[in-house]
């Protein structure tokens, strides 16, 4: 147990190394929903409802999906490409328990996802209107809504890393997968606007759910109205993450492979 | 073979992938100390028997144990006292050779010093260099470095040096011998007959999921009481060859014969390489074509 920590914790500083040299997954993970914020924000700055313009709006999105995209997608993308390499072979065949690896790759999520909400934090506030909560309650379901958020991505990317065929093809199955649900969550679009079909597709899935909590964070609560719900159901954010994050560690456990075939 | 000390030991193991067996019935045996080579065509099972060896497949029947343990209950422990180098790897581009062989130290309770293994292993020069920029040589080196971390006391080499130059060939076995010097036990499959021949004590011949033979390289196949082709030019200049069991006697006689110099003498034995493609020639013709040069 202590070993299986003491390992994991040099794990997570090789995979942070490895991270930071990898100079396209750094640009692809961090850059890029900042580049989204910049145009998103610049070309829709109307007010959706008194007081919130979609700047706001999106913003919360993003954040929202930064936690998808530093989970589910970057280890829904990596692992298949550490499976073709060898790398996952090789670590299998040495005494490092396989728990370390894991603990690893949720100390990169973590590094990532921070940079990452750091900047669209940063950004949102200095550009694009973004207030900062000043309530601790708030605060609080931040902090709960990112752990959760990130320890359900992670885990749901894990369990999705047996899907690609290779590690080429890992980012044209899984980006897509992203890309829609951010289209039907509620990042791009104000999610009470969108067909029904869509709004209940996009409920069985984390994405929706964590778009509305940071809501809850970073909007008023007279814009809670707004929502299909009429509130920003927190509890039922708490749920349905969990219920996620149980069904990925199922999954992950039955499913995982150190190696091809 | 001396009664030594089993390392590795398994009996009459089976595996199919599918409807197709592809191992019949393998029994090996190999001492602690020795470097076993297994020889064979492609697909004749080598990957999978040393597969099965390293805990990576299960088994479909037989019994296997390795260094007293069976590689399918295969704990940290276990692990912790060998090591495994992959046919091929292309993994950690991105860290420096010292980074990525002082980190694999942590997995183990005996770790070697980083910088010795470095220089062990002949990559001093290279050791903060990105991994992505080594030769094919230089990586396999990697390779053996991040196998040997552990000190183990037994080593899984699969196709250590295909796609080496001779001399890198050259300078690997001289690396390998240095582990057998250590103590270390050896398990390398090669397809390089020469390879075989320098390193291994003894060589097992598999075909087509089945042992042939597993003897020294000396006496595979009868190789040493083998007869000697002995060839020359005759007083026209008209090249002979014989095929004896006595080439000594013919030799003698045809120093009387000749004043001086014979011309073009040659004594031959029949080298493993030969050996070794009349037994797999034997077993099933068609993989005869695939070995061939």
């Amino acid at each position: 147990m202590i070993s299986a920590l003491r390992i994991g914790l040099q794990r997570g500083i090789l995979e942070i190394k490895q991270f930071n040299r990898a100079r396209e997954a750094v640009v692809f993970t961090i850059a890029f929903p900042v580049i989204l914020l910049f145009i998103f924000g610049s070309v829709f700055n109307d007010e959706i409802a008194p007081g919130v313009t979609f700047s706001q709006y999106f913003v919360a999105g993003m954040i929202a999906s930064g936690l998808v995209n530093s989970g589910f997608q970057n280890l829904a993308i990596t692992i298949p490409m550490e499976r073709d390499t060898g790398a996952l072979k090789r670590l299998r065949g040495t005494p490092m328990p396989p728990s370390a690896f894991f603990i690893g790759k949720g100390i990169q999520v973590l590094y990532s996802m921070s940079l990452q909400v750091i900047l669209l934090l940063a950004f949102g506030a200095l550009f694009f209107g973004l207030e900062l909560p000043n309530e601790a309650s708030r605060w609080i379901a931040f902090a709960w809504i990112i752990a959760l958020g990130s320890i359900s991505a992670a885990i749901l990317g894990i369990a999705f890393s047996t899907v690609p065929k290779s590690g080429r093809a890992a980012s044209a199955v899984v980006s897509p997968i992203v890309i829609v649900l951010q289209f039907f969550s509620g990042v791009f679009f104000v999610f009470s606007q969108l067909p029904g079909w869509m709004q209940q597709f996009a409920a069985l899935f984390p994405l929706k759910w964590l778009t509305q909590g940071m809501r809850y964070v970073f909007l008023p609560d007279s814009f809670a109205s707004q929502e299909v719900a009429g509130s920003y159901e927190l509890g039922r954010i708490a749920i349905i993450l969990i219920l996620w994050t149980i069904v990925g560690t199922f999954l992950a456990v039955k499913t995982f492979a150190w190696s091809r075939k | 073979m001396p009664a030594g000390e089993r390392v590795i030991s398994i009996r009459n193991v089976r595996k199919s992938y599918g409807s197709e067996e592809v191992l019949h019935g393998i029994d090996l045996e190999i001492e602690r100390g020795e470097i076993f080579a297994l020889l064979g065509p492609n697909g004749a099972g080598k990957t999978t028997t040393v597969e099965i060896l390293e805990g990576y497949r299960k088994r479909d029947g037989g019994e296997v144990s390795v260094l007293g343990v069976d590689p399918e209950n295969a704990t940290m422990q276990w692990r912790d006292s060998i090591g495994i180098v992959l046919q091929d790897s292309a993994d950690f581009p991105d860290l420096t050779v010292r980074e990525a062989i002082s980190h694999f130290g942590h997995y183990y309770s005996r770790p070697r010093d980083t910088g010795h293994l470095i220089d062990a292993v002949g990559l001093g020069e290279k050791s903060d260099q990105k991994i992505r920029t080594l030769s094919g040589g230089q990586r396999r080196r990697l390779d053996v470095a991040l196998s040997i971390i552990g000190s183990p006391q037994l080593l899984f080499l699969d196709e250590p040096t295909t796609g080496f130059d001779p001399k890198a060939r050259r300078s690997f076995w001289e690396l390998i011998r240095s582990l057998r010097d250590e103590g270390t036990t050896i398990l390398l499959t090669t397809h390089y007959l020469d390879e075989a021949e320098a390193l291994a004590d003894r060589v097992g011949v598999i075909a087509a999921g089945r042992i042939l033979e597993i003897a020294p390289p000396a006496t595979l196949g009868g190789r040493e009481k083998a007869m000697a082709k002995v060839s020359w030019r005759d007083h026209s200049g008209s090249l002979l060859q014989v095929e004896t069991h006595s080439p000594t006697e013919l030799v003698k006689r045809l120093i009387a014969e000749f004043d001086g110099e014979i011309p073009s003498l040659s004594v031959k034995r029949p080298t493993l390489e030969e050996i070794y493609l009349e037994m797999i020639g034997e077993s099933n013709p068609d993989l005869l074509e695939e070995v061939s040069p």
